[in-house]
Parts: structure tokens; C-alpha cells; sequence
């Protein structure tokens, strides 16, 4: 079949709702299909196939559809799924959401050109993830490590510095003692312009631009494309990570917009609801993109995934999160009254979790006493955090001395371990020291959680007696 | 041959397919996509297809093979991780690389293997089905038992190496290989169900001590993400003591399942010393894989369960996580535009639920050996927001008799497992309480009887604690905290992650709880006496009984050791208090 032939044109559109449109009268027409709509004021669109049955096609359409009428618009269908043409020219490069030149520069021209829905990773191939990242955050590092192939999310609430967060983890993430190609691709799924701008000048201010992509759909761009954007982001990760064996950290925000975009579509096609009106299909939906990390057997390229998300109600049994940490390895929560205490970052150690933890720490990947350390400080500082509540009721003169002793070591937690600086990068060593000098104030027989040998060998020095 | 005349998503229809029956394997398409035919009317066909449909048009054909879903059961099956319908991902990745392609077929089994068949009965002798009639070694640990297809009298049975298909034994006139083929929709038969009365012991403490599983029971662990679930699912699958175990990662992260591909090579089995691996089969249908798949591969595991249960072994399924599969069938169900029930979730949600758990058990096998096997499920729920009132918790624990109730606060202050100690239950108490007396201890029950009205006791003092301080509290009371206390920190917390804490033998377990108890009356009696509480809070034992856990199975006698100085320390407090 010779290319014409493949390529099919109708002016038969029955139905615009909302973002769909149905066309009668085709054939031949894929699933999945890309379209190209032409207005009747020669303005052009893009489109997807979303159902195909004889006769009849369903496009969901990238843009909005004003203009568009049932009589001269114009549907062409491409005959293959949406495709992103793929090169390292990519990098230093700003994309809008679906994928063309943002930044006045040439469009990308490539021999490859990759389906971006991506197929799945076989279990089998893929490798267990392992190097330590570190982020010069201690809640992170110490508490929740980060390592490479991993996807994190940040769990946020409207008003929280969590971009902030994020620039920081871009810029301070690093292999200890590798030096290897390392480079961020970004997509901006929604956000306004001033956070795109706050994002980019970020980039250039530290040279990051070089080594990064960016994807970006802002706030004003159509819905409909946030569905896509996160997908040209993990394609290109993917492109440089494993064809060009780079080590990729991939940033996407925010996630909720996407979610909205996802239910937005579902409802105009009268699909039944799951919660909240967000559509059943939203965790295989989610896992479709959050999978898309890791590392692969006999590829040095690695992607991380930090995609940040705005809990609406600072709720975390939203759907949106609900779903998304049920699919990502932890989720770093950021806390609102940490933030009001004035505590940058304002991560709540609490509900954070890093589930590759243990396959990053320990001995000869960052220190032996990694693990117990962790869990010791977690349990004073919970035992602190209860004890707080019950002081705000009976009153601090009420408590015994060794529970004094939690309070206090809960507020110093918070102000030394928690707090830092939005430029301080603390090495892991540092991480380590702060925390065993935070816990010379429990007496040692209290501090089940570590091996004797550890404290002995490493908290010893910060011990008054 | 039918052809397509609507595509949406996971879910086809198709015309023209006159003679297809209810899930019938179809392959759709040029490129041959597996699927299977969910809903017929008149000569169209709805078929959710297993693999992705991208690009996929109307007019494509459609051909019925006839079959239903079917896994194939023969040696080699251990050792192997297959996708949802059992594609070996082995296999797939060394034809496809490291991303799955769609429509790669690859045979479950490797049919060009030779195995060494043992003849188990001779020429002449009746046989059942279901009746051994030889064996393969098919890993250093489990021996492969290959079972009769047929009634009848054996006119011949070969010895020597043969691959699986093979045909090895002619009954009545007919011939059969060692592997056989079975509907994975269709439990396999059995002969009868027995009474479940002996535990599956797990070395975790809070399962063994405070809420046993009995083997070929059932039970349900649901919890919020982030509450340990899988880690209990390794857990169980690593250290319970049956000799197969099938673990069906369903909808779940594709890292966690190299973890385990990892991991359970590497570990080594208490028992036997070689690696856990060689009694495990894994299924692996992770989220971003086809979602008819992940519905499908629930049954492909449980099948082959029941075909190791059939040979007289105890086999431990673990799914994690069954929420994931209701999901699928949520979502497929939503393409059927089917009547949704509560939140969305078919109407039949509960009828398959009670379906899959209802395959576990202890039976009496088929065939005239009268063999003994048994399954026993543990499934993971993972509940929206960690709300148990949610369509698939609530129609799990109607069917389970174990809950382990997963609590995040727990989990935040990393008491793990979080398992909460007052919701969780286990309707097995009572049926193995025999066996807990005569095998372990004949206190068992009356010490497990008291530790729990502990923590009961504890969960009410804590509610005036919070009003008056714990110092506000009479000294006995004081006491109950402290016991309270010890109990949940240094017995029912445990490092899954520790190397001797992560397992705890029946004896130890026995001895630990002892201990503390021991602990908890004599520090009553000394109070009585006029100790004060601060010494008896200060005891230098109660750092020892701290650190028990780290105590190794092969030093019990440490334990006893210990016991002895609980009552030698409060003989001291009591002498210096005279």
C-alpha cells in the first residue's frame, strides 16, 4: 500500500461534545490513530483516535474545538499512532505539550521516531535498582532515601514550596564518587507560566538548561494535550537513557492537572464514574506512566521519576494520590504546619516512605548503620510527636523527665535535621552525624532500634557520658 | 473466522463468529492478539484482548480457537516467571527484548527438554486418575509427581528421559505425555475437604502467636499503601512452611517483582538449605501491563497451585494485590457499559471473590492414594485510602477467616509489621488449639489469653492517658503500660530486614512471650511488696529482653538463660525491699 492510499480524508463530522468528535462514514481507521482536523478557517488540529467501529470514529482532540463545525471540517487520519521524533539534539531544547518547538529553534528532524505510548517493560529484564542518589536533603537522604530508577513522588498542597524542593533536587542530585553523563527532562503538565518561567530561569541560573528537556503545557494550553505531555517526557527519557545511556531524572508537574484532564475526557464520553467522578481505569491509566522507570538489565541508563502532585484538600486519600502511591515506590509528604513553623523543606518524615531504601543503604553503599539510624530517629521523633499532643492537654509539667526529654528532641529535630537551607547541600556523612548528635539526648538503653556495635562505633563521640 | 467491528481500548467486538462458546480463546487481528470472548450475542462476539490494541482496525480477522483459557501443567513450571496468561517472561524477553512486543507467542514450557521420568507403577495395575504413576525430579527440593489422566488399566508405562510431551503411559488404549492442559476457570477437582486444624507457621510473630493461619485457610491482609503489604507478602512467602509457593504479583510495580526475582534466588530455605526459588513459581502481571491480563492471571496462578496441591504438597499462594484484579474486572466491565454495582465495581465482584478464595483448602486429592495437599491464599487488599468499608475489603473478609488489619499510624512510627494487634483477627483460633498444646506448649492458649487482655487493657488506660499523663495513673496501672509496652516492642515488632529477627521459630516465639509475661507478675508481685516502680522500671533484664529478638534460633537455651535472670533480679529487688 503506497502512502496515499493509507492516508484518509472525510468531511463527514455528526458530533462535537466537548473534546470528542465523532465522524461518520470511515473506514479502515485504527485505534489509537493519530488525526489531522482542518477548520473551516484552515486552522489545523490534532486528534487521537479514542473508539473505531465500522462506520463510525470517536477523535478526542488536542485544542480546543471552537471554530469547528459539522459541515467543512476536515478529518484526516495519519494511519499510525502518535510518534515523537526522537535525537540528543533534544537537550538544552523547550517543547510545548505536544511536542514542538517552544523556543524558536528547528524542529527536531531524526531518523527514529518512537511510539509514545512506549511498551511495557518485561519484569524479567528489569534490574533491581541500587545506587544511592544523593539530594543534600536530609529527610530525604537519611530518612527516605532516593535511589536511581526509582520513582518518588512529592505529595503537596496548594502553597507549598514543593517546586522549590524539586529545583533543589534537580540541581543537588548526584552519585556520590561516579561521574556519568546526567541530564533532567522536564514536563510541565498545567502549571501556570510564572512557575514554567520559575522552573526555566532555575535551569539557566545554574547551567542545568544544557543537560535538560522541557515539556511544556501551561495552564492556558488546551486540557487535552496534558494527557500527552507526560508521555513526550518519558519517551525522550527513555530515547537518552537507554539508547544513549544516560542517567535521566525525570520531573513532572503537577500530576493533579492530569488527573483533571484524564476525568475531563471520560465524561465526555459518558463513561460510568469510579470516585469522585475520575474514571476506573485511572491506576492501569497512572501506571502507564509512573512504570515507566527503572533500569534494564545490560542498559547503563536509568530513569528516576519525581513527579510532583497537589493533594486538593491536603487530602491524602484523595484518589489521586491514593492511586499514585499505590503505584510509586514512597512518596515524600510536605506538611503544612511544618511550613507554617517556617520550616523549609517542610517534609513531614511521618507519612514519607521510600520503599528502595534498603537496596540503595547500608554498608558499602552509604554506611552500615544506615538502616537502624533511620528507624531510631523515626521512633523519637514519633514518641515526641504523640507526647506533644498530650502535653498541649495536661500541660508539660506533667510529663516525666524521659518524656520531656522526646519533646524536646522533637523540636530540635524539626529545627536542625528537618530545616535546612534551600541551598544547602548536605553531604550523607553530615546526615549521618546530625542524626546520632540528635539522639545523644535518649538515654542509650532506649535506642532498641540500633545494633549496640553501631552506636558504640559511630553515636559514641556525640555522647556526653 | 469473524472479523472486527469495534475497537475500545482492551475491550472488541466482533461479527460472524458463529459457534464460539463463552471464553473461548480468540486471536484478534493480523497480529494475532490473544483474547478471550467475554459476551456473546447471537453471531457477535465482545472479547477483551490481552494484549494492547493500539492501531488495531475494523475489518481485521478474528479466529476462534476453540479452547478455553488453559494452563499447561508439566514439569519445568517451577523456577519460571510467567506474565498473566503464562507467557514465560523468560522467554519473551530473549525474543523481544527487554520491552514486551505484542503478539509473541511462546509455549509456557519448554518441550524440548528431557526429563527423567520414574516409572511409580507397572504394567497391568488399575489406576485412578489422579493416581501417581512416576515421578521427575524437577528442582533438587520437589519431586514432580505425574499423575494419571485417566481411569484404567496401565497396557504400558516407559522409563528413561523424555520431554513433556512425549506420551509416556497407555491407559485403556490411549496415550499421554506427562503434560497435561487445564481450563484455568474451572477449579480442579478433589476429593474432600477437610477441617483446617493445623497452622501454617510463618515465623512471624504476631501471624503465629495472635492470629494463625491455619493451612488451607485463607486470609486477607488490606492496608493503605505504604503499610507494609508486600513486605508481609514476602515475608509469609519466604518463611512459611509448605513446600511450593505461587506468587502472583497482579497489578503491582514492576521493581518489586525484580525484587523478588532477586531476592528469592538468593534466599535460602530454612529447611531444605537450597534456594527458595526452587519451590516457587511467580506470576508476574505488573500495572502497566495489559489489564485483561492481570484479571486472568489470578486464575492461571491458582491452577497451578491446585495441580502441586493435587500431588499431596502444601502449597502457599500469595496475590498481591486482589484489589488490582478487581480493578481490572472494574475497568472491563466499564468498556461492557455493564450495570456498575457499588463504586463503580461489577455487580458479580463478591461471586468471583468468594470463587477465588473458596479454590483454597485441605483435601483429600483425587484418585485411590488418598493423598493429602492443601492451598492456602493470602491475599493483599489494598483498600482507597485505607478504607476498609470499600466493596472489595468488605467482600473479602466475608470469605476469609484471617484479617491481618494493616494500620498506617502504625507504619508511620515504623512499628513494623503494622499489623494492628485489636482489629485483626483470626477465626482459626479454635480449631488449632489442639495442636498448639500438643505440639508446643499446653500454656500456650492461656498466655496468648493474657498478653492479649494486655494490650486491650493498655488501648483503655491510654484514653485517660491522654487526659491525666501517664504519671497520673495508680503504679499498677503503670505497670500494665509497661507490660503493654514490652509486648509490643519487643515481640510484636519485627525486622523483616534483620537477619535473625525476620524469622522466629514456634519454641522462640513461645519462650519470648513467656518471658515478658513472667516479667509482667513478678513486677506485680513486687509492687505488692512495697518496690518501688522506679526500680522495677529500671532493671537491668529488661534492656536484655530489649534484644531477645537478636538472640539465634541455634542459642535457645540463651532464652532460658534469660528467664532464669528475670526471676533472680526481682529475687534481688524483693530481698533489698525486706
Amino acid at each position: 500500500m503506497g502512502l496515499m492510499e493509507m492516508i484518509k480524508e472525510y468531511q463527514t463530522v455528526t458530533d462535537v461534545a466537548g473534546p470528542l468528535l465523532f465522524v461518520d462514514g470511515v473506514g479502515n481507521v485504527g485505534y489509537d490513530e493519530m488525526v489531522d482536523i482542518t477548520l473551516p478557517s484552515g486552522e489545523r488540529k490534532r486528534g487521537k483516535v479514542l473508539e473505531t467501529s465500522k462506520g463510525v470514529a470517536v477523535i478526542q482532540i488536542f485544542g480546543t474545538t471552537a471554530g469547528l463545525d459539522a459541515k467543512k471540517t476536515r478529518v484526516r487520519f495519519l494511519g499510525e499512532t502518535m510518534r515523537l521524533a526522537v535525537s540528543d539534539e533534544m537537550l538544552g531544547r523547550v517543547f510545548d505539550g505536544l511536542g514542538e518547538p517552544r523556543d524558536n529553534g528547528p524542529k527536531i528532524i531524526s531518523k527514529e521516531k518512537v511510539d509514545i505510548m512506549g511498551s511495557s517493560i518485561n519484569p524479567y529484564s528489569r534490574d533491581g535498582p541500587q545506587d544511592f542518589i544523593q539530594t543534600g536533603i536530609s529527610t530525604i537522604d537519611g530518612l527516605n532515601t532516593l535511589v536511581r530508577g526509582q520513582k518518588l513522588p512529592i505529595f503537596s498542597g496548594s502553597g507549598l514550596p514543593h517546586n522549590d524542593i524539586a529545583v533543589q533536587i534537580a540541581r543537588q542530585s548526584k552519585v556520590v564518587k561516579k561521574e556519568e553523563s546526567f541530564a533532567v527532562v522536564f514536563a510541565a503538565v498545567g502549571i501556570t507560566n510564572e512557575e514554567a518561567l520559575f522552573f526555566m530561569r532555575d535551569f539557566e541560573r545554574t547551567g542545568a538548561l544544557e543537560r535538560a528537556v522541557l515539556f511544556l503545557n501551561l495552564a492556558d494550553d488546551p486540557s487535552v494535550e496534558r494527557l500527552i505531555t507526560p508521555r513526550l517526557a518519558l519517551t525522550t527519557a527513555e530515547y537518552l537513557a537507554y539508547e544513549k545511556n544516560m542517567h535521566i531524572l525525570v520531573i513532572i508537574t503537577d500530576m493533579t492537572n492530569y488527573c483533571e484532564a484524564l476525568r475531563e475526557i471520560s465524561s465526555a464520553r459518558e463513561e460510568v464514574p469510579g470516585r469522585r467522578g475520575y474514571p476506573g481505569y485511572m491506576y492501569t491509566d497512572l501506571a502507564s506512566i509512573y512504570e515507566r522507570a527503572g533500569r534494564i538489565k545490560g542498559r547503563t541508563g536509568t530513569i528516576t521519576q519525581l513527579s510532583i502532585l497537589t493533594m486538593p484538600g491536603d487530602d491524602l486519600t484523595h484518589p489521586i494520590p491514593d492511586l499514585t502511591g499505590y503505584i510509586t515506590e514512597g512518596q515524600i509528604v510536605l506538611s503544612r504546619d511544618i511550613h507554617r513553623k517556617g520550616i523549609y523543606p517542610p517534609i513531614d518524615p511521618l507519612p514519607c516512605l521510600s520503599r528502595l531504601m534498603n537496596l540503595g543503604i547500608g554498608k558499602g553503599r552509604t554506611r552500615e548503620d544506615h538502616r537502624g539510624l533511620a528507624d531510631q530517629l523515626y521512633a523519637a521523633y514519633a514518641g515526641g510527636r504523640d507526647l506533644r499532643a498530650l502535653s498541649a492537654v495536661v500541660g508539660e509539667e506533667a510529663l516525666s523527665d524521659s518524656d520531656k526529654r522526646y519533646l524536646k528532641f522533637a523540636d530540635e529535630f524539626e529545627d536542625r535535621y528537618i530545616a535546612q537551607r534551600m541551598d544547602e547541600d548536605r553531604s550523607i556523612e553530615q546526615t549521618f552525624d546530625l542524626g546520632w548528635e540528635l539522639l545523644s539526648s535518649i538515654p542509650e538503653a532506649e535506642l532498641k532500634r540500633v545494633k549496640q556495635e553501631y552506636i558504640d562505633k559511630y553515636g559514641r563521640k556525640f555522647r556526653k557520658n | 473466522m469473524g472479523s472486527l467491528i469495534k475497537i475500545s481500548g482492551p475491550v472488541v467486538v466482533a461479527d460472524d463468529m458463529r459457534g464460539a462458546k463463552m471464553y473461548d480463546v480468540v486471536k484478534v487481528g493480523e497480529e494475532k492478539l490473544i483474547g478471550e470472548i467475554i459476551r456473546l450475542s447471537r453471531d457477535t462476539a465482545t472479547i477483551q484482548v490481552y494484549e494492547d490494541t493500539a492501531g488495531i482496525k475494523p475489518g481485521e480477522p478474528v479466529e476462534n480457537t476453540g479452547e478455553p483459557l488453559s494452563v499447561e501443567l508439566a514439569p519445568g513450571l517451577l523456577q519460571s516467571i510467567y506474565d498473566g496468561i503464562q507467557r514465560p517472561l523468560e522467554i519473551l524477553a530473549e525474543k523481544s527484548g527487554s520491552f514486551i512486543k505484542r503478539g509473541i507467542i511462546a509455549s509456557p514450557l519448554d518441550k524440548k527438554k528431557k526429563w527423567d521420568f520414574v516409572p511409580k507403577v507397572k504394567k497391568g495395575e488399575k489406576v485412578k486418575r489422579g493416581d501417581v504413576i512416576g515421578t521427575v525430579q524437577e528442582t533438587s527440593v520437589i519431586e514432580h509427581k505425574i499423575m494419571a489422566q485417566a481411569d484404567g488399566k496401565i497396557e504400558q508405562i516407559k522409563k528413561g528421559k523424555f520431554t513433556i510431551v512425549d506420551p509416556i503411559v497407555k491407559i485403556n488404549g490411549k496415550k499421554y505425555p506427562m503434560l497435561q492442559r487445564w481450563d484455568v476457570r474451572r477449579p480442579r477437582d478433589y476429593a474432600q475437604k477437610f477441617d483446617p486444624n493445623i497452622p501454617l507457621l510463618t515465623g512471624q510473630r504476631i501471624v503465629d502467636m495472635f492470629f494463625p493461619i491455619a493451612k488451607g485457610g485463607s486470609a486477607c491482609i488490606p492496608g493503605p499503601f505504604g503499610s507494609g503489604k508486600t513486605v508481609m507478602q514476602h515475608q509469609l512467602a519466604k518463611w512459611s512452611d509448605t513446600q511450593l509457593v505461587v506468587y502472583i504479583g497482579c497489578g503491582e510495580r514492576g521493581n518489586e517483582m525484580t525484587d523478588v526475582l532477586t531476592e528469592f534466588p538468593k534466599l535460602e530455605d530454612p529447611k531444605t538449605k537450597k534456594p527458595l526459588m526452587e519451590r516457587t513459581v511467580l506470576i508476574a502481571n505488573t500495572s502497566n501491563m495489559p489489564v485483561a491480563a492481570r484479571e486472568a492471571s489470578i486464575y492461571t496462578g491458582i491452577t497451578i497451585a491446585e495441580y502441586y496441591r493435587d500431588m499431596g504438597y502444601d502449597v502457599s499462594l500469595m496475590a498481591d494485590s486482589t484489589s488490582r484484579w478487581a480493578e481490572a474486572m472494574r475497568e472491563i466491565g466499564g468498556r461492557l457499559e455493564e450495570m456498575p454495582g457499588e463504586e463503580g465495581y461489577p455487580a458479580y465482584l463478591a461471586r468471583r471473590l468468594a470463587e477465588f478464595y473458596e479454590r483454597a483448602g485441605r483435601v483429600q486429592c483425587i484418585g485411590s492414594e488418598k493423598k493429602n495437599g492443601s492451598i492456602t491464599i493470602i491475599g493483599a487488599v489494598s483498600p482507597p485510602g485505607g478504607d476498609i468499608s470499600e466493596p472489595v475489603s468488605q467482600n473479602t473478609l466475608r470469605v476469609t477467616k484471617v484479617f491481618l488489619a494493616l494500620d498506617a499510624s502504625l507504619a508511620h512510627r515504623r512499628h513494623f509489621p503494622s499489623i494492628h494487634w485489636l482489629t485483626s483477627y483470626s477465626l482459626y483460633t479454635a480449631n488449632l488449639k489442639n495442636w498448639y498444646i500438643n505440639n508446643i506448649s499446653a500454656e500456650w492458649i492461656d498466655l496468648r489469653t493474657k498478653a492479649m487482655a494486655l494490650l486491650q487493657k493498655e488501648a483503655e488506660l491510654q484514653e485517660v492517658v491522654q487526659l491525666v499523663g501517664p504519671d497520673a495513673l495508680p503504679e499498677k496501672e503503670q505497670l500494665v503500660l509497661n507490660a503493654a509496652r514490652m509486648i509490643r516492642e519487643d515481640f510484636l515488632q519485627q525486622s523483616a530486614f534483620h537477619d535473625v529477627d525476620t524469622y522466629t521459630s514456634m519454641q522462640k516465639q513461645y519462650l519470648m512471650l513467656k518471658i515478658i509475661l513472667r516479667f509482667d507478675e513478678r513486677s506485680h508481685d513486687a509492687l505488692e511488696l512495697g518496690v518501688q516502680l522506679k526500680k522495677i522500671l529500671e532493671l537491668k533484664v529488661k534492656d536484655k529482653i530489649a534484644r531477645m529478638k537478636e538472640i539465634k534460633e541455634e542459642e535457645l537455651s540463651k532464652m532460658k538463660a534469660l528467664l532464669k535472670e528475670v526471676d533472680s533480679e526481682f529475687d534481688a529487688l524483693k530481698s533489698s525491699a525486706r
